[in-house]
């Protein structure tokens, strides 16, 4: 064990000591020395230097800690308006050629200073670490019941003898019960690990912690027979429940992707399938939705969460205004050739694609995402969903029943459908057959403007976003059925999973050859799709 | 030796200096002709346009100055369109129509690849910028960007040595430059006594989007109770979900750190960097960088572009070293004569933006300093590791079996690209022993 590492271990102990953090107040003269220490240290040195800031008991220490873990905590070169040089400052805004900046030791903001004044104080993971142990032994102690869990998580796999004492104290102190277990699995894998416990290995047996398990393998292999028996057996139990942590994992990155695939496929199967239009422009409807997103978020500066949700409305609005212009431009010129339609269609496609470069930029554009959409939910120690794809599978659940919705519920869903089925009978019986058509490609590029909304928050909003999904969107079409909703949302779902199904196995560029090679043995097998369309139209 | 030899001699000689000078005046007349072959339009327009505008505002700059020799320097600006067949052309319209003096150009490996044949066939002067994968040299091309063991193999170094990082996933996009750089990462890290089983090889497509399981696998590979790291070689658009996956997975940069060998300020700027501090970056040039050469030069760019948030990058530093050595060269040789350019430059030295200076070597690459830097909040890098001094770019590489008693160097009497030091032979043209 390294000299800064025991150093660390041995403050985190005196820590723990403190009845509650000492407001001692160190002078200015001391600050600024620790500060220029810090600043001049190598990397290996200034793991010491942190501790002494750590152990001054300045209350001021926290922040500069903070700062320097964020890298902003920087030194004035030379004399400026604001500061005299090697005054020690908290960069508050970092962007741009000249930065806000705070005195460090009053903590008053003092105003701007060009970029080649500052001297950034360097910081690296492995200092980040450190910081992270000791920041958290001090957040033991906050009233926060979660910032208490957040810290004891934390402590696993760094606590060791000085510390174990103190923490076993505070454990019992604990009120709250995850806090606790938390802190008590931090202990067991100290005592498996340093002192070859066989009792602690009983409190490990079910975690699926990473740190746990790292303590139990090595356990494993001890000389101990006990204690490499009773390692053994924990293990075994986790390793089943890892198990089924794998399967329930693979399950829903399949989901989330076959959802994915849903969203862009759903708009595509109401106008191929409805309207027999093969619409190549309908990756480009999907970017529209996209931007919508990027556009709102530059009219909603600081709100990425209600831009989001507006966008929702506004995604699907700008893309059935872009469709009913394609289909009056366009498409209704072409009506019964399908070949010519494609052909147009993919000209439209192009159009749009140097549109957004020329008039917003060929650049990507970045759309934030929102708190409540980053990150994960812990189903257990080993099973994250992340939270963008899980907003995504409801969505776009949401999006399908909406369809179905109006499909069956609807007047315009009931005239589509005899549209669908024999035109001039349709509208012998008083049917604005032209209407529904604008109609039902504007429901199908909205839904596409939809889709783009949702794909804004897992990939690139750029030019080339529809291109991406095209391909995909007319695979998922052709593989359910033409037309079949259903369809469309079976063989989304099927062919996501079957996809994460072979990605581990076979890599990415592979799985998606053999997800392809599927599905022209399918269509060979059975020409119309999983759900064949019925009726007359279809037949003829 | 007799007089008279002596006067036959310093015959030959003044006649021989009488015909250079007259055909050196055929050459120097006029603006020097500087051929820019960047994409303007298509996937790569993204990088290449800035790369571009450097060189417009580097040659505006060096007019204002006077130019060089007295002459102005003209750029001659085509546009390749991201399509690979097309920078042959138009490297071939820029020598053979344009009559450049000089290309500066091209960003993919393979675009230099298609170009490289017409240079030299035509005897053209090709400046390229972009770090790559090794394994070539041409006596017409100069490699201003990284070779691999001027960004990989330190990098590499510092994770092993300072870090301490005993597995790797080498994840790349599915294509030659990931393709090759991991091929020489996996011998040297085999060399250094990484197990086979310690060693996660993942390819992808260009602009894969959907990261869910490779993620989820590193961090499954990550979890066996070893330091592990990913050495990305990943391409382009495809970054911005992998490190959005990597953030929601709670992969930290303290637990699975990932070096990056493409991902530059530029790329950063299209995504929020808060989750990404502490991943890693590999170049010769950092923006963040703290030297005069360099705030100097980032003024210059924000003047040039008109945007306060313009970012500069390591491919936009070596066109700016190879500007300057060319400039150096033509001054030293006393003309834009290609073979007269070409003889001068070896050797030359240039300050680059770092603070330090730049050197063209004979084998056609430059020396650079290798700079790790860290992922802030800002979307620029800190540096935390830097080679104590320049290292020369090597064109072939030590860990390949096919290339590593290859040497290349482009001055007489060697004058030989790929010079096999056990065979004592030169293998001729320059990508024959390559593979």
């Amino acid at each position: 064990m390294s000299i800064t590492r025991s150093l660390k271990q041995l403050l985190m102990a005196c820590l723990l000591t403190l009845p509650a953090l000492v407001h001692a107040q160190a002078s200015d003269e001391q600050a600024q020395s620790l500060l220029k220490q810090l600043a001049d240290a190598s990397y290996a040195e200034k793991g010491r230097i942190i501790n002494d800031i750590a152990g001054s008991g300045d209350e001021r220490a926290r922040q500069w800690l903070e700062a320097f873990a964020d890298g902003k905590l920087a030194r004035v070169e030379e004399d400026t308006d604001v500061a005299p040089a090697d005054t020690f400052v908290i960069v508050l805004e970092n962007r741009g050629r000249d930065w806000t900046v705070a005195d460090a030791l009053t903590g008053d903001e003092i105003g701007e200073i060009s970029r080649r004044n500052l001297d950034s104080i360097r910081i690296n993971n492995a200092l980040r670490g450190e910081l992270d142990g000791i920041l958290s032994v001090i957040d033991l102690k906050v009233d926060d019941p979660e910032q208490r869990l957040a810290a004891a998580r934390g402590l696993r796999g760094s606590v060791d003898d000085a510390m174990v004492e103190n923490l076993s104290e505070l454990m019992a102190e604990e009120e709250n019960n995850s806090v606790k277990a938390a802190l008590e699995e931090a202990i067991a894998i100290y005592r498996v690990e340093e002192l070859g416990d066989v009792d602690a290995v009983e409190t490990l047996s079910g975690s699926l912690n990473s740190q746990a398990r790292a303590a139990l393998n090595a356990a494993s292999r001890s000389d101990d027979a006990a204690l490499a028996k009773a390692a053994k057996e924990a293990m075994v139990s986790i390793e089943q429940k890892l198990k089924m942590n794998r399967a329930a994992e693979t399950l829903y990155f399949g989901l989330s992707l076959g959802s994915v695939l849903v969203l862009a496929a759903i708009g595509l199967a109401i106008t191929f399938g409805v309207m027999g239009v093969i619409n190549m422009a309908h990756g480009e409807l999907i970017m529209l939705g996209a931007y919508t997103t990027w556009g709102m978020q530059q009219l909603l500066p600081g709100q990425p969460g209600l831009a989001l949700i507006l966008s929702i409305p506004a995604g699907f609005l700008v893309a059935a205004l872009a469709g009913i212009a394609i289909e009056r431009s366009v498409i209704q010129f072409l009506k019964g050739r399908p070949l010519e339609t494609l052909l147009a269609t993919f000209g439209i496609s192009l159009i749009l694609q140097q549109l957004v470069r020329t008039v917003i930029s060929p650049l990507n554009r970045t759309v934030i995402t929102p708190e409540w959409m980053s990150g994960s939910f812990m189903v257990n120690e080993g099973l994250f969903l992340t939270l963008n794809r899980l907003y995504i599978i409801g969505f776009s659940l949401v999006v399908f029943a909406g369809l179905m919705l109006i499909m069956r519920k609807t007047r315009l869903g009931l005239e589509v459908r005899a549209v669908t089925q024999n035109r001039a009978m349709a509208r012998s019986m008083g049917i604005k057959a032209t209407r529904v058509d604008i109609m039902t490609f504007a429901l199908g590029s909205g839904v596409a403007g939809l889709a783009g909304v949702a794909l804004s928050q897992i990939t690139n909003v750029g030019p080339n976003l529809g291109q991406n999904y095209i391909i995909d969107s007319f695979m998922v079409v052709v593989f359910g059925g033409v037309g079949n909703l259903w369809g469309t949302l079976v063989a989304g779902l099927s062919l996501g999973t079957i996809n994460q199904l072979l990605e581990p196995w076979a890599g990415a560029v592979l799985a998606k050859i053999l997800v392809l090679v599927f599905i022209i043995l399918f269509i060979q097998k059975r020409p119309r799709g999983l759900f064949p369309q019925k009726g007359r139209a279809a037949e003829g | 030796m007799t007089i008279k030899k002596h006067l036959k001699t310093g015959f030959s000689a003044l006649a021989l200096s009488l015909t250079i000078s007259t055909a050196a005046t055929a050459a120097d007349e006029g603006p020097i002709k500087v051929g820019i072959l960047h994409s303007l339009s298509g996937t790569m327009a993204i990088s290449e346009s800035t790369l571009k505008d450097t060189m417009l505002m580097l040659i505006e700059k060096q007019n204002a100055e006077g130019g060089v020799m007295g002459r102005q320097l003209e750029p001659v600006v085509v546009d390749p369109a991201s399509n690979w067949p097309l920078f042959a052309e138009k490297a071939r319209e820029l020598l053979a129509k344009e009559k450049v003096d000089v290309i500066f150009g091209n960003w993919t490996s393979v675009s230099r690849k298609s170009v490289l044949p017409v240079v030299e066939e035509l005897n053209g002067l090709l400046f390229y910028p972009v770090q790559y994968e090794g394994e070539e040299s041409s006596e017409n091309v100069f490699y201003t960007g990284a070779a691999p063991n001027q960004q990989a193999i330190p990098a590499v170094d510092y994770l092993m040595n300072e870090v301490g990082v005993k597995r790797w996933v080498l994840a790349g996009t599915d294509y030659v430059y990931p393709r090759t750089t991991n091929k020489i990462l996996e011998t040297y890290l085999k060399d250094h006594g990484v197990a086979q089983e310690d060693i996660m090889i993942n390819y992808t497509p260009f602009g894969h989007s959907n990261w869910q399981s490779i993620v989820s696998d590193i961090k499954k590979f990550g979890s066996a109770g070893k330091k592990t790291a990913v050495v990305s070689t990943i391409n382009g658009d495809a970054n911005v979900p992998f490190y959005r996956e990597l953030a929601n997975q709670g992969i930290d940069a303290a637990d699975i750190p990932v070096v990056a060998f493409s991902v530059g300020e530029q790329e950063l700027s299209g995504i929020d960097t808060g989750p990404l501090v502490g991943h890693l970056a590999a170049w010769n040039y950092f923006m963040s960088v703290d030297a005069d050469a360099n705030y100097d030069f980032i003024d210059q760019w924000i003047e040039y572009t008109g945007k306060e948030d313009a970012v500069t990058n390591d491919p936009m530093e070596a066109h700016y070293i190879g500007f300057n050595m060319y400039i150096e060269a033509v001054k030293k040789a006393g003309t834009t004569d290609v073979d007269a350019v070409k003889d001068a430059i070896i050797g030359v030295s240039v300050p680059n933006l770092t603070g330090g200076y730049a050197t063209m070597m004979p084998n056609h690459h430059i020396t650079k300093p290798v700079l790790i830097g860290e992922i802030q909040d800002n979307g620029q890098f800190s540096v935390v590791w830097q080679t104590p001094s320049t290292v020369a770019g090597d064109a072939w590489s030590d860990f390949l079996p096919g290339s590593k008693d290859l040497i290349s160097d482009w001055r007489k009497p060697l004058f030989c690209g790929n010079y096999n030091v056990v065979e004592k032979t030169c293998g001729g043209k320059a990508e024959v022993a390559a593979q």
